[in-house]
């Protein structure tokens, strides 16, 4: 069992959990996941690693309520046991002196690009991130995005906040302005990160995106996770997350993530309605 | 109390058929199919046995079970010291008796089988443990001394549950490491509920935990630790961690969205309990008509999932015969019963979708038989122009696992060959490297329960000698 060691609700239906696991923050790097379930009858979900510390043996992970998985976790409370979690999961980021680069973080995705962005400033990079979201709201981690980037910049969707647009026209910017960029970081919703490698395409610049891809076990046993990447067939869970992503083949993609659509809504209606009868 | 018949009146008697559920009934629900022999049909099948000295079917049981004698235990209606002479030997019997290829092992050396009607040793073995098991009988330990040695097993399938359970019943301190959330391996995830109950695998585990062995689950070896640093924490480590990643045809198509590999299909619905959701969170697709590649053991049990699960029509695909096909005579049979569709000589080239990524259907080409090929098995040829579509709207790939090398790559001077399986002597199961053995799927592709079990036993007795000896990883060089 694993116990949450602390619990934030970090923006409206967005947590923060750190949970203990000693053995995962002992060996984890930037860019690796897990692999938890909520209780015996749950689906183990991957979520990516947002921080974690060797000494005290806390990992962090943070995520936006989906679906029921993350609904019952927005129940749980500090001092509650997961049930299972495994990990690290996947490779690491491949973290190096590049020179300039660029992080993107789309909504908890910038929980995924946090660890990532510390990692690669403290190898020496110049590191521009650019971070944003729907609406005010939703832009979460600002202060330790600042910390962990050499620039950083925000948007908003509709303007709420900082900047309005979206992340994909700042980095646009960014690239028309710095010409040395040497590799860019995109994570977040698909669609966000399909743009990203569209907008860096012309300029040339390698574009690494995290894949969330659906999963079962996480380590290459299912083929759940298979995405294809130049033409071959990978597994996300032992071949990434992490890709080029002007390889990664985003219409199939999507359409694999969008597999158990009907049935994850129904399981997240069911047990909302049996929460309001349990409450009401 | 029964007694043994004349030598003719045995040899007169015919097998004792297997009780099993309707076909018709079955197919709805994810019961067990054999229904177990009754106390009257154990004592009938027992009786037939001639005791043969030597007998020539325990040469054929890599488990080592003293099968005269335990079958003689049933005659005297003396189950529960049945129960404990296959114990002598195999820890996992309720599985043997439910998942070996018997006719391809100890029934084949029986010397009935010239006769083609062997004695029913897997459905006694069956029997005998599932008596016991409903009795609650413990096991009791023989006293042994504690060796205060620590040995690490990485997998908790059928190779490391009997490799763990052979070394505690010696003195050892057994730790399992499990990448799952829950233990058995392929007993769990991969073989379905209707061929073997997962309250027995439960069973099964729970008694090797009485022996004294830990296991820890949630721990997948090469990423949560290194094989290199259990190294540093045991005197010796045997690796069963299982063939792993599943294989696919390589043909357009492929990642659509209803195309599953046989080991997610079969994870989702064993371990996950999809078959029963919305009860349990994790959601399956079922097709209406569904294809299954494949005619191993692994494609019946995904065909027989997929009918069970609401599939109208379920199809499975193979390019050779049926006399080629891999699976068991049994498996083919009861999936025949049930309704499956064979459609033998007729490889798939390519799978069809729409644009929102479902499959709208297969196509396929005929083949024909030619000369042998390497397997000894008559190699398929594709006859030109026969290609045609088979309108299916669900895939599911069961052509086999290729290791999966998570493990290997923590593990330096374990040498692998080149399909990645650990490099074993075969009768140590020691890799090249001193402390650490292996066996199971990861050391011969996949293969059969047994076969794993008998690799498990092999490698407690290596390790027992290697420690006896002084032998210590901790002290040894990587």
């Amino acid at each position: 069992m694993y116990k949450i060691i602390t619990k934030r609700e970090i923006a409206p239906n967005i947590i923060s959990l750190e949970v203990a696991a000693p053995l995962i923050a002992k060996r984890v790097k930037p860019g690796q996941f897990i692999i938890l379930l909520v209780d015996e009858r749950g689906e183990r979900i991957p979520v990516t690693i947002a921080d974690y510390n060797r000494e005290n043996g806390l990992i962090r992970i943070v995520f936006q309520v989906v679906g029921k998985t993350t609904a019952q976790l927005y129940q749980m409370n500090e001092g509650d046991q997961l049930f299972s979690l495994v990990g690290p999961l996947g490779n690491p980021s491949e973290i190096d002196n590049y020179g300039t680069v660029v992080t993107v973080g789309g909504g908890t995705g910038i929980a995924s690009v946090y660890p990532i962005t510390r990692e690669l400033k403290e190898a020496g990079n110049r590191v521009i991130s650019i971070i944003g979201a729907k609406t005010r709201d939703l832009i979460i981690m600002e202060d330790e995005m600042k910390k962990a980037s050499t620039e950083l910049l925000v948007t908003t969707d509709d303007g709420s906040y900082a900047r309005k647009g979206f992340v994909t026209e700042i980095l646009d910017e960014v690239l028309q302005k710095e010409k040395d960029v040497k590799k860019v970081w995109a994570i977040g919703p698909a669609p966000m990160m399909k743009a990203a490698c569209e907008v860096a395409k012309p300029y040339g610049v390698e574009t690494i995106v995290s894949l969330n891809a659906i999963m079962v076990d996480g380590t290459g046993m299912c083929g759940s996770c298979r995405v294809t990447v130049n033409g071959e067939t990978k597994f996300v869970c032992v071949d990434g997350p992490e890709f080029n992503g002007h390889l990664v083949d985003w219409p199939e993609f999507m359409n694999r993530l969008a597999r158990y659509e009907k049935m994850e809504k129904h399981s997240l209606e069911a047990y909302r309605k049996a929460c309001r009868g349990e409450n009401g | 109390m029964a007694e043994l018949i004349p030598t003719p009146e045995r040899m007169k008697r015919s097998q004792r058929p297997m009780p099993e559920q309707d076909p018709k009934k079955r197919v709805c629900n994810f019961d067990e199919v054999p229904l177990g022999y009754t106390t009257e049909d154990a004592i009938y099948e027992a009786q037939r046995c001639l005791q043969c000295n030597p007998p020539p079917c325990v040469e054929g049981c890599p488990a080592e079970i003293h099968i005269p004698q335990f079958i003689l235990k049933i005659v005297e209606e003396d189950f529960a010291s049945a129960y404990l002479e296959i114990l002598k030997t195999n820890s996992l019997p309720t599985m043997c008796g439910r998942v070996c290829p018997q006719e391809e092992q100890c029934q084949r050396a029986c010397v009935y089988n010239k006769m083609g009607r062997p004695i029913s040793i897997g459905r006694l073995e069956q029997f005998v443990s599932d008596w016991a098991r409903k009795q609650n009988t413990k096991e009791k330990l023989p006293d042994s001394k504690k060796k205060g040695k620590l040995v690490a097993v990485v997998g908790s399938g059928p190779a490391g549950l009997t490799c763990a359970a052979d070394l505690a019943k010696m003195g050892y301190n057994v730790t399992i490491f499990e990448a799952l959330h829950k233990t058995g391996g392929v007993l769990t995830y991969g073989i379905p509920e209707f061929r073997l109950p997962k309250k027995i695998v439960e069973y099964e585990v729970d008694k090797i935990k009485d022996f004294g062995v830990k296991i820890v689950t949630d721990f997948v070896v090469g990423l949560t630790k290194g094989v290199d640093e259990l190294a540093g924490e045991f005197d010796a480590i045997f690796l069963a961690n299982g063939a792993g990643a599943p294989q696919f045809m390589h043909i357009p198509g492929e990642n659509l969205n209803d195309v599953y590999s046989a080991n997610e299909f079969l994870t989702r619905s064993n371990l996950m309990k999809a078959y029963k959701f919305p009860e349990f969170d994790t959601p399956i697709k079922v097709g209406k008509k569904v294809a299954v590649i494949g005619g191993g053991n692994v494609a019946m049990d995904a065909a027989r999932t997929a009918l069970r699960l609401g599939a109208k029509e379920v199809h499975v695909v193979y390019r050779r015969t049926k006399e080629e096909a891999p699976a068991r005579a049994e498996e083919i049979a009861h999936a025949e019963e049930e309704g499956i569709m064979f459609d033998f000589l007729t490889l798939p080239v390519r799978t069809l979708g729409d644009e929102k990524g479902n499959v709208t259907g297969m196509e396929c080409i005929k083949m024909r038989l030619g000369k042998p090929d390497q397997s000894g098995r008559r190699k398929p040829l594709p006859i030109e122009g026969s290609n045609f579509v088979m309108q299916v709207d669900m895939v599911i790939c069961a052509i086999g696992t290729t290791a999966n090398p998570i493990v290997a790559r923590s593990a330096t001077n374990v040498q692998t060959n080149k399909r990645g399986y650990f490099t074993v002597d075969e009768k140590t199961r020691a890799t090249s490297r001193e402390g650490i053995f292996a066996g199971g799927d990861i050391t011969r592709g996949s293969a059969t329960v047994i076969s794993a079990i008998g690799d498990g036993k092999k490698a407690a007795r290596a390790i027992d000698r290697y420690l006896s000896s002084g032998g210590s990883l901790k002290k040894s060089k990587k």
